[in-house]
């Protein structure tokens, strides 16, 4: 029998989804900061407030509704003026603006003051994943979504983070004030972090900031909330807030991870490394736009299958995965990926799909090329 | 005018009708087809941008992508938006004041009768251009119907250069149409009639009129900004070149924000002119609701970055931009008011205009308060471009705007086409309406408190079970507009015949014409005395 009502609740998940996702959040989230308590809280005031308003006003008119109907015989009087109540309903909600107005200018004035912080990092918006660079600290990474193809396509269950789940996440550590400063690469991004009250657009060519000081430990979601393009909801943003001692190993461990990846390019690399190596990269940075397999959405995204720039003169295959195309969806990629990983990426696109030039591009012509820039 | 109208009488015939066949309809000068013509071609826009509607609805039905790529959800979420906002509610309701103005103030027609045929018949050429768009290579605008730079510039589809004539053809459309309705008003209101007595549809529209002809220029000017930016290498809105992408949201919200108040207005005043008939009772406050509108209509162009806090400005002037989008709760505050004391102590009765007049103060206040809440800038940080504020202005455009229209055409069709629409039908159509869109856009306000972005194509699964309400009430929303094409197609080919006034207490010069209408109306100016 137990089995059975399992089956059967497997079976009608299935059909009825809802009765199977998370519990049915219908409020915003008080968040983990002091900012986002005070936010919260000055939402349900207004709320209540307008509640109220609501209420007097539906109040008036339901009783009309119900008591002065023609059917019920009521007689219409045939006031249609009165200075005095004319007045009043003027002044008084001017009053309750001014009662509102109060709270809601001190929490800008500090939401405003990024100063004295413990942290910066810029954050960079780019089609479609978010960079993260902690200024002095020699850290820097791209954050992008993890969710399998297969859960989108709904081919597979979705897990609980689905959509919400990043490679890198942005590491912060509790009780210091970070601030953030928010640019883009591409076109406008905004940088939305619920639980943080924290949302900013991320404008090609400026910078913006905001601050943050979070209380609680704990593993925070939010998602890009500026249309972006094409992949625009793919693009979430997760936050871990560790204590300070969890935080100071995690930047030792960049760090050595840093080190480590410089030594990369040294080694000695296969064809069948490169490849690998550069499938991974391609389905991580390209594929997006290019597609799997390399068809691209032309005239959007050119194909990269039978492309005369994969398959032609490799220095201007360099140039292109190196600076991109200006004022164009193609981003230069030599300011995101490692030596190794162009190298990777090109050898592997002159060797995929259709392509068989049996060309290999390896970590150091690679890097004598950016050495020449 | 009046003149010459008296020497075709004397030497032809005594009433002369419309041409015959469709060429009638190509060049027609007479307000009453216009109208008809523009409400035609609303109701078709309607249908066409809620198809989208439902393809949108449909892929957000369950997690996951199953209908629609993404790229092709954008261009669903962009097509929708621009033509509901240029292709059915604008045109509804410049073809109500078409129908109406010159009756309500006694004139023979509008005072541009050629200039009206033209702002009509440009509209379809501009849609079916935005329309084609779907067709070509690269796909429609995908970067929503605010077409922020530089999405909408570098980013942009090929196609987004017939996007941009498009929205020139329908600028000039729109800033005929309101000169026409300006001139109208100023000089052909009956003898006797002062502009403090027109009705109140009439006022609304004069003050649409004026906030078009201030502000579709500046859509004009963004647009060509972003052609030049486009094709001729300036760089308004590239900060590579030197341009500032933000430049961009300032002058379109510049544009953006007083369009809503077009949006709206129109709807303020048929339900000032229904409230008062089923209610048996003089409309509340008539100066102050003037006030009311002009008030708004001048703040209206001071609150343009409340769309914007988030993109970095100053600490002066989001506290300008928050404090100057509360003060417009007082005037609107005013209005609501004025209705609700409208109905108090009256004699009510509830037909189909009554319902959906009803609806719309009611709806719309909902609109109104989390308007306020999105005021309130620091709060607007965790609102701003969230299901939230997809909720909020869908209650100030749907039970808003679209009400506004549904309940005006109830209201005078009888007079327009002298036959009766089927009362049941029509308290049908009401109902299932108001049922579909709270089941469609309350839940909005849920998941986008939650945390749910506007615009995406797929979300994560706490959203799931308000979604898929959502898509239930907007297919219900959907079906039951077919109900109204029925009611309609059904009340002019078959309905009773209509009273010269078909309400028991409508007052205005409307309704001391005969019912059917003849094709020319008021060609002596009629004699006006005021009730107040
Ligand atoms: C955001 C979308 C996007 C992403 C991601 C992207 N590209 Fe591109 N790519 C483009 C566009 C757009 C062009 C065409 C640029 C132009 O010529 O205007 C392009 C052009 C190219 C070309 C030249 C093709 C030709 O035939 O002209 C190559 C090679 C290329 N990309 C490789 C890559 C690689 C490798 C990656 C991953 C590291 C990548 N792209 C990621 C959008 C993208
Ligand atoms: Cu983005």
């Amino acid at each position: 029998m137990r089995r059975f009502l399992h089956q059967l609740s497997i079976t009608l998940a299935f059909f009825i989804p809802g009765s199977v996702y998370a519990a049915m959040e219908m409020n915003m989230p008080r968040g983990v900061t002091d900012t986002s308590h005070i936010i919260y809280d000055l939402h349900m005031l207004i709320l209540w407030i307008c509640v109220a308003i609501g209420v007097v006003v539906f109040g008036v008119m339901f009783w009309s509704i119900f008591y002065h109907r023609k059917s019920q015989g009521a007689e219409a009087s045939q006031f249609h003026e009165s200075t005095t109540v004319e007045v009043i309903w003027t002044v008084i909600p001017f009053l309750i603006l001014i009662a509102m107005a109060i709270p809601s200018t001190s929490v800008l004035i500090d939401m405003y003051d990024s100063s004295d912080s413990d942290i910066d990092i810029q954050v960079t918006g780019y089609q479609w994943k978010w960079q993260y660079k902690y200024l002095g600290e020699d850290i820097n990474f791209f954050s992008s979504l993890i969710t399998p193809k297969e859960e989108i396509a709904n081919e597979q269950a979705k897990n609980t983070n689905y959509l919400l789940e990043v490679d890198n996440e942005l590491v912060l550590p509790i009780n210091k004030k970070v601030r953030f400063l928010f640019t883009s690469n591409d076109v406008i991004h905004a940088w939305w972090m619920p639980d943080l009250a924290i949302k900013k657009d991320a404008i090609p060519g400026f910078i913006n900031e905001s601050w943050t000081r979070i209380n609680e430990v704990g593993t925070y979601r939010g998602q890009c909330a500026e249309l972006c393009g094409k992949n625009h909801g793919f693009m979430p943003i997760v936050v871990k807030a560790v204590t300070q001692y969890d935080y100071d190993i995690w930047v030792e461990e960049q760090q050595a991870a840093a080190i480590a990846k410089a030594a990369e390019s040294e080694q000695e690399w296969t064809m069948d490394d490169l490849v690998a190596k550069g499938e991974t990269v391609y389905q991580k940075n390209c594929a997006a736009c290019h597609m799997v397999d390399g068809s691209g959405l032309p005239p959007a995204f050119p194909a990269l299958n039978g492309s005369d720039v994969v398959l032609g003169d490799i220095e201007t295959h360099m140039h292109m995965m190196y600076y991109g195309v200006p004022g164009s969806a193609m981003a230069a990629y030599g300011k995101q990926l490692s030596a190794v990983d162009l190298a990777a990426v090109i050898t592997y696109k002159r060797n995929a799909w259709d392509n068989n030039t049996g060309e290999v591009i390896s970590p150091a012509d690679m890097q004598a090329y950016i050495d020449k820039q | 005018m009046s003149e010459q109208t008296l020497t075709l009488d004397d030497h032809e015939h005594h009433e002369h009708g419309p041409a015959k066949g469709l060429l009638r309809w190509v060049f027609t000068t007479n307000h009453k087809d216009i109208g008809t013509l523009y409400l035609i071609f609303s109701l078709t826009m309607f249908f066409i941008g809620g198809m989208m509607a439902m393809v949108i609805r449909a892929e957000l039905f369950q997690p996951g992508l199953q209908l629609v790529e993404p790229g092709f959800f954008n261009q669903m979420t962009t097509m929708h938006g621009l033509i509901m906002v240029f292709g059915a509610v604008m045109p509804g309701f410049v073809g109500l004041a078409n129908w109406q103005i010159p009756l309500m103030v006694g004139a023979p027609d509008m005072a541009l009768p050629r200039m009206n045929n033209w702002s009509f018949w440009i509209l379809p050429f501009a849609f079916t251009m935005l329309l084609s768009t779907l067709f070509m290579d690269g796909g429609a605008p995908d970067f929503g119907w605010t077409f922020y730079a530089p999405l909408s510039t570098t980013y942009a589809p090929p196609s987004v250069t017939f996007f941009i004539f498009a929205i020139h053809m329908m600028g000039i459309s729109s800033i005929m149409g309101a000169m026409n309705i300006i001139v109208t008003l100023f000089n052909m209101r009956a003898p006797g009639m002062s502009l403090m007595q027109m009705p109140m549809f009439a006022w609304s529209w004069l003050i649409t009129a004026f906030l078009l002809v201030a502000v579709m220029p500046v859509l004009a000017a963004v647009v060509t900004m972003m052609l030049m930016d486009i094709h001729f290498a300036t760089s308004f809105f590239s900060a590579a070149g030197g341009g500032d992408p933000v430049l961009f949201q300032h002058i379109f919200w510049f544009f953006g924000h007083p369009e809503v108040y077009i949006m709206i207005l129109p709807a303020f005043g048929v339900v000032s002119q229904i409230l008062p008939t089923f209610s048996r009772k003089p409309l509340f406050g008539y100066h102050s609701m003037v006030y009311a509108l002009i008030a708004i209509a001048i703040l209206s162009f001071v609150v343009w970055a409340h769309h914007m806090f988030t993109v970095g400005m100053p600490i002066g002037g989001q506290l300008f931009f928050m404090y100057s989008t509360m003060l417009i709760a007082v005037p609107t505050g005013v209005k609501i008011f004025n209705w609700v004391a409208t109905m108090f102590k009256g004699s009510l009765s509830f037909e189909t205009p009554m319902l959906f007049a009803v609806a719309f103060v009611v709806l719309f206040t909902i609109g109104g308060f989390s308007g306020i809440m999105l005021a309130i800038a620091p709060i607007d940080f965790q609102y701003q471009d969230t299901y939230f504020v997809v909720a909020h202005f869908h209650y100030v455009l749907v039970p808003g705007a679209v009400f506004g229209i549904v309940a005006g055409v109830y209201y005078w069709l009888p007079k327009w086409c002298g036959k009766m629409y089927d009362e049941s039908l029509g308290k049908t159509h009401f109902w299932l309406s108001f049922i579909g869109l709270n089941l469609t856009f309350f839940p909005m306000h849920f998941v986008g408190l939650a945390g749910m972005p506007r615009r995406i194509p797929d979300y994560s699964l706490q959203f799931a079970d308000f979604n898929m309400m959502a898509s239930m009430g907007a297919f219900l929303f959907g079906a039951s507009q077919l109900v109204f094409v029925y009611l309609v197609i059904k009340a002019i080919r078959s309905g009773e015949k209509a009273a010269q006034v078909p309400w028991e207490s409508a007052e205005g010069l409307e309704w001391t014409l005969p019912t059917p209408l003849p094709y020319h109306t008021f060609t002596t100016p009629p004699v006006f005395e005021s009730k107040l």
